[in-house]
């Protein structure tokens, strides 16, 4: 974990609500994807948490989805501009633990980080599948990007206005011997039940801190009570109580 | 140069900055981010005779300078606090620290600080009547002078460390509840606990937190808790912990100003895990500034006479 200052290197939506913001500063303190920054905001107390979608060492990449006063703020935030941010929150997605065919599952702005997981698995060596959910057309963003690293990539609408109708579960290849996911809860739970093998989801909270000291994300697990800000934000499978 | 030390109950510590409970965990995520040798010491995590889970999520919401939490007590129980925790806080920090206890009898609180007034570690015990977050217990014992003081009574029966009552601000006269507490025997008093607040979602309606209400913490109610600790000072002649949204150096000084002998500092370490450290690196400029030369000699400087 570390404390900096990062600047914007630009700052551009992908969709309606959806953005991109590249930062430029410290990313030393990142050991895994599916790890999340802690950004703090003028004019708000409490820090807001994002997760990481890319890395390098010059900088890191957030996608955020204009939901409340905080990233409404974020978005207003222009390149060349400054924001302090804790780095490398969380435990993330633990690349040794995955298969060789590892299916990586995004629901809407639980794309992000998969998109980090899906290079760390290309670089060990592994041919993960990509499924992104989304609710219609208009929502989709990154495609291009999974694309691009050269992997199997489904798309899944709601409202079959593009690519599979339906919901990730829907585009469960025939033969993956791991999954990771991250979404909406209702999309985890349902993974969860339609996965036929072991796996890692990463899970969203109201937080405090997000360095583990409030307790204000506290969950319980079959391995004992967890905080998803510093035991998390992710879970094995088995762990999981719903 | 200045002198920032200030004694509480016969122990001398290096500066009045003090992590407040509930903030700190057990201070093992701080040392992380810094060596806490630095604190004048830190009031770990309130701790319950058994073990507690605490509220469903979500226990945080923002305010306008401040926050919400209702976390309500989550801690491992005191037999584990002292199996476990204890042991690893003697690894990060090497002075004495605050027990902070909470219970929901007054049987729990007197066998939670029996066993906590035992270890060497432990150089004071700040009892928590104060929280707001919980149901059956906690707030009940600070809102009424007698509870607060049969409290106080019970504890300093089973204990030989130095008891400081943590005292709640949803009341009427905080100063009444203070005077009681020292009149059944109290060693101190810590104030403020948080505000009892709420805040509701407008997209769905209902209470952000899932326990509804909560306390409300940070900037928000620093003024709240100068003016209690300054009337509070007024009312007893025992040593006070001011605390209550306290995030410089020049905020420990006006709190010492109404009469703090040391001051807490808790919504502050969630949004700057340095916060500590920072005041107390800022203490001393502060000072300078202020022409103060010895802390000591500032508590309750702002009262007449």
């Amino acid at each position: 974990m570390t404390q900096g200052i990062y600047k914007i290197e630009y700052n551009r939506s992908l969709t309606a609500d959806v953005w991109e913001m590249r930062l430029l500063g410290d990313t030393g303190a990142i050991t895994a994807p599916g790890q999340f920054i802690n950004i703090r905001m003028d004019g708000l107390f409490l820090r807001r948490p994002v997760s990481i979608c890319d890395w390098d060492e010059n900088g890191l990449t957030i996608l955020y989805k204009v939901v409340g006063q905080g990233t409404a703020a974020l978005a207003g935030r222009k390149p060349g501009q400054e924001l302090d941010a804790l780095c490398g929150l969380g435990n993330g997605f633990d690349v040794s633990r995955c298969g060789s065919r590892t299916v990586v599952i995004g629901g809407g702005v639980g794309t992000p980080p998969m998109y980090g997981l899906a290079k760390a698995l290309l670089k060990a060596g592994k041919a993960p599948i990509a499924i992104l959910g989304f609710n219609k057309k208009e929502e989709i963003f990154y495609e291009d990007q999974f694309r691009a690293l050269g992997i199997e990539t489904a798309i899944t609408t709601v409202d079959g206005s593009y690519g599979v109708k339906g919901f990730v579960t829907d585009a469960l290849p025939e033969d993956y011997d791991y999954f990771c996911a991250c979404g909406p809860l209702p999309m985890l739970k349902a993974v969860y039940s339609a996965a036929a093998t072991s796996g890692l989801m990463s899970f969203e909270e109201r937080m405090g801190c997000g360095f583990g000291a409030c307790m204000g994300c506290s969950c319980k697990t079959k391995y004992g009570n967890k905080r998803i800000c510093k035991d998390g934000p992710v879970l094995e499978k088995e762990e999981i109580i719903w | 140069m200045v002198d920032t030390r200030v004694t509480l109950s016969g122990i001398t510590l290096d500066n009045p900055v003090i992590p407040a409970s509930g903030a700190f965990g057990y201070g093992r995520e701080f040392a992380e981010w810094y060596d806490l040798d630095c604190l004048g010491t830190f009031s770990f995590k309130g701790t319950t005779k058994d073990p507690r889970f605490g509220n469903p999520t979500p226990r945080i919401a923002e305010t306008s300078g401040g926050m919400l939490n209702a976390v309500g007590l989550q801690n491992p129980g005191v037999e584990k606090v002292i199996s476990e925790e204890l042991p690893r806080m003697k690894e990060i920090f090497h002075k004495p620290v605050m027990a902070n206890v909470s219970g929901f009898s007054i049987d729990e609180y007197t066998e939670t600080c029996a066993l906590l007034d035992r270890e060497e570690q432990v150089g004071w015990l700040e009892v928590n009547i104060s929280c707001p977050n919980v149901h059956g217990g906690g707030m009940a014992f600070g809102s009424s002078p007698e509870a607060a003081a049969a409290v106080t009574r019970a504890v300093k029966a089973v204990t030989t460390k130095p008891v400081y009552m943590k005292l709640s601000p949803n009341v009427t006269d905080i100063a009444a509840v203070a005077r009681a507490c020292e009149d059944a025997g109290a060693d101190g008093v810590s104030l403020i606990n948080t505000l009892l607040a709420m805040r509701i979602s407008l997209k769905t309606k209902k209470p952000l937190l899932a326990n509804g209400t909560g306390g409300l913490s940070g900037p928000a109610v620093f003024p709240v808790a100068i003016r209690m600790v300054y009337q509070v000072y007024e009312a007893v002649n025992i040593p006070i912990i001011g605390m209550g949204g306290v995030g410089s150096a020049e905020d420990v000084v006006e709190m010492m100003l109404a009469g703090a002998t040391a001051v807490e500092v808790g919504a502050a370490n969630l949004v700057n895990p340095f916060a500590c450290r920072d005041i107390i690196d800022a203490l001393p400029s502060v000072m300078q500034k202020y022409g103060i030369n010895s802390l000591t000699e500032i508590i309750g400087g702002a009262h007449n006479g």
